[in-house]
């Protein structure tokens, strides 16, 4: 109430507010200036401080991760890609896109219920013992034969990685114990012990493939199939 | 291992909302805290840049007038923005961004946003140029995220206050809200989260040559900006289609444990808070008691439904849990313990497809939307929607023992029982009918894609309690980008925000301006065990009253199929 009576002691020629109008008249510039101002703050100043401080400290980090070749990228190491080859660890499916279309992130979002999951599910089981060679008993990781919910995942289950270690030592003609050995060697486990899942990165695993197989053969003396399995 | 993660989860919330909700009561009483000395000069250069005296309070009726227009500025900002956005510097090139912005999504878009709904009926990397992302949606995310905290804050004043006309000032909760709590926490996020593989950058898309020699491009951008503050200001719209279940927006089980711990810690430590406020602690403990205890009844249900393979998969030869639609590196503990924490934190950021969730998984995410984000729920809502319901409980327990009903000595007359009843009413108000008429609707019908029956029903429902709670999930499959759907979750977004607003500051006015009643013998205790079973109960009655016939029709019905 003082408010009131102070504007009519400053401005005598004013008619009085009421004194609830007298609050709202007050608010509007604050109103009008307010999203602009906090906007500047917020979506300009902030992500700048942020990029000032994280950029320098985690340079790989905030260019995305990405792995490069002879000539140029080849992905990143947190996105997941495709590999149909027999020489490759074959990824989860994918619905994003076509297929691991990293512009069109994505899961397939069929209920349980849906019919059409079940027959996906199916057909799916259905290659990968195929393309495995596994006996009809095996079961078979649930991460082969879903969609993740992104559509890129870039990891696979250990158990899903050894499942394929037949097919891989047989194409690549390495023995079965190096490509068990290259698995362990490239398993995340829970993080701080107890956060998430037990995981490959399945283009770290397909990179260190390759990069075996170009070593020179004296030096994957090792790798040669050594008698019977 | 999964109880672990869950039990750690909880552990840290409760742990973390001791001391933060210090902090926080501290904040908004302008006490003096460790950041003062950086931040008090920022904070005088903005009270005069917007001409606030922060001496000066406001009562209910200008507190809200100024949420109202805060609000409805920042919709209009938004909206004209989206429609420039083809005219924007930077990146990404516009032959990536396919789906075309119309006004109807603009507008959603723009409203969605701006009350921290951030349903997004659209996917990010393909729609949005960086500088919207920026200027436009992480602006949005912290200006719309204060000022629900404020409206919170102004609320609980209305309790610890007695025979005041005001509830604070809404531009000094606003920038205090922005400057000591969600600006610093921010920063720190955003740095944890580039160390463990976000992106912040403004480069073009990236075009790769798989080790396969197919091509990809990968899409980039200034993801760690607002991957934190999606989830510390209750918003929950991500960077990417895929919120946070893409990779590069949530890259590891830690920064899924962290985004969790943002959506979680400040809900939790509101009713803290609350209990410093007042002087009496016990009532802010019993407070959040009650959210545990119903957010653990959630997750042990959803656990249950996710953990094993889906029945009509069971025969297929397959071992493990429900892993369509959720990411190897969470798993299904990670994965279910996002669902719960984000249906209950009214943040929409799943890491997981909902629409792939077994019916009983769905109906626990639905069910929590329903009774009102009152588990943790959104910054500053939660806390007044969950006393507002314990309020119910207040009034049922005080006519039981034949008094007056009162609530920490203040009375509940006629006029505040009004306000109650119609915050009761407004949740199934807007979304039953809104939902009826999209099931009418051919165009309602037709945002369904993939399920139908029972699930179907569900994806819609699910839409509509999810824009009134302002959570923002969606079940995926549901095509919303509609201008049937834009624009009716437009209206349920603005009721469930504005019209809880208008309620609990008007009834948080008439509170404020009451004075305290004195405990006697007869008065009813509302800081015991007894009275959280009320509040308990109180939540669970009038869910069940709404909501059980439609839950019934979708979720349940989807259960009991053969």
């Amino acid at each position: 109430m003082s408010q009131a009576s102070e504007t009519i002691a400053e401005n005598q020629e004013a008619v009085p507010l009421p004194p609830r109008l007298y609050g709202f008249r007050r608010q509007v510039w604050p109103a009008i200036i307010s999203v602009p101002l906090l906007t500047l703050v917020t979506g300009a100043g902030f992500p700048a401080v942020l990029a000032t401080l994280a950029r320098p400290l985690f340079p790989s980090q905030a260019a995305g991760s990405l792995v490069s070749g002879a000539d140029g990228a080849i992905g990143s190491a947190l996105i997941g890609q495709n590999f149909s080859g027999a020489g490759y660890f074959h990824p989860r499916p994918s619905a994003a896109g076509s297929g691991y279309d990293a512009t069109a992130s994505g899961g397939a979002n069929l209920a349980p219920s849906n019919p059409q999951l079940r027959a996906d599910v199916r057909k799916l089981v259905e290659d990968y013992r195929r393309r495995n060679e596994l006996t009809p008993e095996t079961p078979v990781p649930i991460d082969a034969v879903t969609r993740s919910g992104s559509g890129l995942d870039p990891h696979i289950s250990p158990a899903n990685a050894l499942l394929q270690v037949r097919r891989i030592a047989r194409a690549r003609g390495l023995s079965e114990d190096r490509v068990r050995q290259l698995i362990a060697e490239h398993t995340q486990d829970r993080q701080l012990g107890f956060l998430g899942e037990a995981r490959v990165s399945v283009l770290a695993l397909n990179l260190a493939l390759d990069r075996r197989d170009s070593e020179p053969p004296g030096l994957s003396r090792q790798d040669k199939p050594a008698g019977s399995q | 291992m999964r109880w672990f993660e869950y039990a750690a989860f909880l552990g840290i919330v409760v742990g973390l909302a001791w001391p933060v909700g210090l902090y926080l009561a501290r904040v908004f009483e302008r006490k003096k805290t460790l950041l003062d000395q950086a931040l008090r000069p920022v904070e005088t250069l903005l009270y005069r840049l917007l001409r606030v005296q922060p001496e000066q309070e406001m009562t209910a009726p200008v507190y809200l007038a100024c949420f109202l227009i805060f609000t409805v500025l920042g919709a209009v900002f938004l909206f004209l923005l989206l429609l420039v956005q083809h005219w924007l510097p930077g990146g990404p090139d516009p032959r990536y961004l396919t789906t075309p912005l119309t006004s109807d999504l603009a507008i959603n878009t723009a409203v969605s946003f701006s009350t921290t709904t951030t349903w997004q009926a659209y996917a990010g990397e393909s729609t949005l140029r960086y500088l919207s992302q920026l200027i436009g949606l992480t602006a949005q995310n912290f200006l719309a995220g204060a000022s629900g905290l404020a409206v919170g804050i102004a609320f609980l004043r209305g309790f610890a206050r007695e025979k005041t006309a005001t509830l604070g000032n809404f531009w000094v909760d606003l920038v205090r809200g922005l400057l000591w709590v969600l600006l610093p926490l921010s920063l720190a996020g955003g740095l944890a989260l580039v160390w463990q593989g976000v992106p912040l950058n403004l480069s073009p898309y990236v075009e790769a040559r798989t080790l396969e020699g197919t091509a990809q491009t990968i899409a980039q951008g200034p993801v760690a900006a607002l991957e934190f503050i999606k989830n510390l200001g209750s918003n929950g719209g991500g960077f990417f289609n895929a919120n946070a279940a893409h990779p590069y927006a949530n890259p590891t089980p830690l920064t899924n444990f962290l985004a969790l711990l943002a959506i979680a810690v400040l809900p939790a430590a509101l009713p803290i808070a609350f209990g410093q406020m007042l002087g009496r602690p016990r009532a802010g403990w019993i407070l959040l008691a009650v959210m545990v205890v119903l957010f653990a009844a959630g997750l042990v249900v959803c656990d249950a439904a996710e953990k094993s393979v889906p029945a009509p998969l069971a025969d297929l030869g397959v071992a493990g849990g429900n892993l369509e639609g959720k990411e190897t590196r969470f798993g299904v503990g990670g994965s279910v313990l996002a669902a719960v924490v984000t249906s209950n934190g009214a943040t929409g950021s799943y890491n997981s497809m909902h629409d792939s969730y077994q019916a009983l998984g769905v109906l626990v995410l639905l069910a929590n939307m329903l009774l009102g984000e009152v588990i943790f729920g959104g910054l500053g809502t939660g806390l007044s929607g969950l006393i507002l319901i314990a309020l119910v409980g207040a009034f049922m327990g005080g006519l039981m023992v034949g008094r007056t009903p009162e609530y920490l000595g203040k009375t509940i007359a006629a006029a505040e029982a009004k306000f109650i009843a119609l915050y009761a009413l407004l949740t199934p108000l807007v979304v039953l009918p809104l939902t009826s008429w999209a099931l009418i609707a051919d165009a309602g019908r037709a945002g369904l894609t993939v399920n139908g029956g029972p699930r179907g029903f569900t994806e819609i429902l699910f839409a509509y309690a999810s824009c009134v709670a302002n959570n923002g999930q969606t079940m995926a499959s549901l095509n919303a980008n509609s201008v049937f759907f834009n624009l009716t979750t437009s209206i349920a977004m603005l009721a469930g925000r504005l019209g809880t607003a208008a309620l609990a500051l008007l009834l948080a006015g008439r509170f404020a301006a009451q004075g305290r009643k004195p405990a006697t013998i007869g008065s009813l205790p509302c800081d015991t065990p007894t009275f959280a079973v009320l509040a308990l109960g109180a939540v669970l009655l009038l869910g069940a009253l709404c909501f059980l016939p439609a839950l019934a029709l979708g979720p349940i019905a989807e259960h009991f199929q053969p």
